[in-house]
């Protein structure tokens, strides 16, 4: 009996500290990542960086061009993705709550969401790259746009389905069309929401690599030619890290600091801002 | 015997209606117009919905179309061929999908244990102030962009690994008749074990948030009357949290899975880039998303060109078919809880 009650203690307490270990270790992944990136990066970090395009191998540089390219797909990538994000999810909270339509939509968007997505290079590589002969800073964009409509479809949705239906019924009942009551009352609830969704969906498309690699490709140039391969953070890090020069291996840890950085502030904003709505 | 208010009532109205009369027109015209706006806004969302269709058909329609070269020349051959020679133009799959199918279940076989522990700790164990914040944290984990992952896990992990882990295995299970094959060669530091050991840390947070969240879905009484039994913490998650969550924690898992499958920067950093199927974890192998990573912009050929395309659509394939069950399964959880 009392060897019964002892076994029993026994394993729960194993359990129970396999459970502290294992939250450890997760939490201490983080820290040794951020870690070595601060070590490795911190120390290649200052103004030419910021400055000066990427260098030949053996010389001084920074990475002007990938961080401008970056910016440049991205900001298109969020500007062609976005309309799109909020339009579709629009509809499956307002127009078409019920619809089969939307419950189709929501769950090819749910897979979307985590389709790999190297595949969605292949695929803006064989509309988009093949036709027209040539890697484009263009299709780099439209690759990373097809990444932000699935982030932000699923927080349009989930945040308009969360503004209560009085609203919407009070400015119905006042004689507004349903594109009024749309716009005038349930985006104005839900803003704080959807922002949050476009941040999110920046944060995941600035640090991806494989839907660039063969699509926007690189350049070691300066160039804001949307009609021409375009350098990109990731893929310079990408080309950099794997290469044999240590000054590229250098600037690569920097990059991916800059990068890192980048990310981890988008989404504590991000969360910042849904936080500060749910105690409101 | 008219009362003056009254009187007043029916004049108002009257008035009201010789107003009324003229400026009917322009009502109509303006009411016509906000049901313009209307029809056309309803067909704006409704078309974005549709567009969302549209990406995940034309995705499939433009690889199946970028895979009829390959599989007109190999046929389903291709799936079961292990030679990859891009000079003699010989393209087979197996070792791609055998390096994918290995390095997931190497992370998964981590991954799960351990987020469920964590969600074991989060939702059981850990005091009410700090679980927002381990929660936000194990979160930002999965924040961090695979090429992080891959850049570190090149020039911090393998190194470690290649020094402490690796050689640990091979001494310990070098005379052991099966686990020796699995354990052969020397220690490179990159190969599949490594590439496995990162997509766990990447999947990581995917299992355990939502191994959270269907944990926390489980009605207190449950687990108080539990607990009012006698049964040890352990006890009341074993034979009360798991069996109530038990589909929405292999949701979670999928849905991990899924990820593990997919990932490509991490793994093509450290896997190696080897076609070959080695029975030892240590070696190099190379996965689907790795290989189309590695040479897809230095393909020379359409055959070739065509190859690597076909990996992705046999990729796109395994994990459509893993997330849908994902979210087919998390759909009946969620549809439980209310």
């Amino acid at each position: 009996m009392i060897d019964l009650y002892a076994r029993r203690r026994l394993r729960n307490r194993i359990v129970l500290g396999l459970s502290f270990a294992a939250t450890g270790l997760g939490l201490g992944w983080l820290v040794l990542i951020l870690g070595a990136l601060i070590v490795k990066g911190a120390s290649g970090l200052s103004l030419q960086v910021f400055t000066e395009m990427t260098p030949p191998p053996g010389a001084d540089g920074g990475l002007l061009n990938p961080i401008i390219g970056s910016l440049i797909m991205t900001g298109l990538a969020v500007a062609f993705g976005t309309p799109v994000g909020i339009l579709a999810g629009t509809y499956m909270a307002e127009y078409g709550r019920y619809t089969r339509l939307t419950y189709v939509v929501r769950f090819i968007n749910d897979i979307l969401l985590s389709a790999p997505s190297i595949v969605i290079g292949l695929f803006i590589y064989e509309i988009m790259v093949a036709p027209m002969g040539h890697f484009s800073g263009l299709a780099g964009a439209v690759a990373l746009a097809v990444l932000v409509v699935p982030v932000v479809v699923r927080t349009t949705e989930d945040m308009l389905l969360l503004v209560p239906r009085e609203l919407r019924e009070a400015a119905s009942a006042m004689g507004m069309p349903r594109a009024y009551v749309i716009g005038k009352v349930s985006y104005r609830a839900a803003r704080a929401g959807i922002v949050t969704g476009i941040l999110l969906a920046i944060a995941r498309i600035s640090g991806e690599t494989a839907p660039l690699l063969f699509t926007a490709l690189n350049n070691q140039f300066f160039s804001a030619n949307l009609n021409a391969p375009m350098a990109s953070l990731p893929a310079v890090i990408f080309q950099f890290a794997l290469s044999p020069y240590e000054d590229w291996q250098k600037l690569a840890w920097t990059g991916a600091l800059i990068i890192t950085l980048a990310v981890l502030a988008l989404s504590i904003i991000a969360r910042a801002l849904t936080a500060s709505r749910r105690t409101a | 015997m008219q009362e003056p208010g009254r009187q007043a009532v029916v004049d108002i109205a009257l008035q009201g209606e010789a107003v009324a009369q003229p400026s009917l027109a322009p009502g109509a015209r303006v009411l016509a117009k906000l049901h313009l706006t209307d029809a056309i806004f309803r067909h704006l969302t409704r078309a974005a919905a549709i567009t969302v269709l549209i990406i995940l058909g034309g995705t499939i329609v433009s690889l199946i179309q970028g895979s009829i070269p390959t599989l007109s020349t190999f046929g389903l051959n291709f799936l079961v061929g292990e030679r990859w020679n891009p000079v003699t133009e010989q393209f087979g799959a197996l070792a791609p999908i055998y390096g994918t199918l290995v390095t997931s279940l190497i992370a998964m076989a981590i991954a799960v244990p351990l987020g469920l522990l964590i969600a074991l700790f989060l939702t059981e164990l850990c005091p009410p102030w700090l679980r927002r914040p381990i929660g936000i944290a194990i979160e930002l984990l999965a924040g961090i962009p695979s090429i992080i992952y891959g850049i570190w896990g090149l020039f911090v992990f393998a190194p470690f690994l290649q020094r402490t882990l690796q050689p640990a295995l091979i001494d310990t299970f070098g005379d052991i008749p099966l686990l020796s094959a699995l354990f052969a060669g020397p220690p490179y530091g990159i190969g599949m074990l490594t590439a496995g050991l990162i997509l766990a840390i990447m999947v990581l947070p995917f299992v355990t948030s939502i191994s959270r969240d269907v944990f926390e879905a489980v009605p207190p009484v449950l687990k108080e009357a539990a607990y009012g039994l006698g049964c040890t913490t352990w006890e009341v998650v074993r034979n009360v949290v798991l069996p109530y969550t038990r589909v929405g924690v292999i949701g979670g898992v999928m849905l991990g899975l899924g990820r593990a499958l997919g990932e490509t920067m991490a793994v093509t950093f450290v896997i190696g880039n080897a076609h070959r199927i080695s029975a030892s974890l240590l070696a190099p192998g190379t996965t689907i998303s790795a290989t189309i990573a590695n040479e897809f912009t230095e393909a020379v050929g359409d055959l070739y060109t065509s190859a690597l395309i076909t990996l992705g659509l046999i990729l796109f394939v395994i994990t459509f078919v893993v997330l849908a069950a994902a979210r087919a399964l998390l759909a009946r959880i969620e549809r439980r809880i209310g």
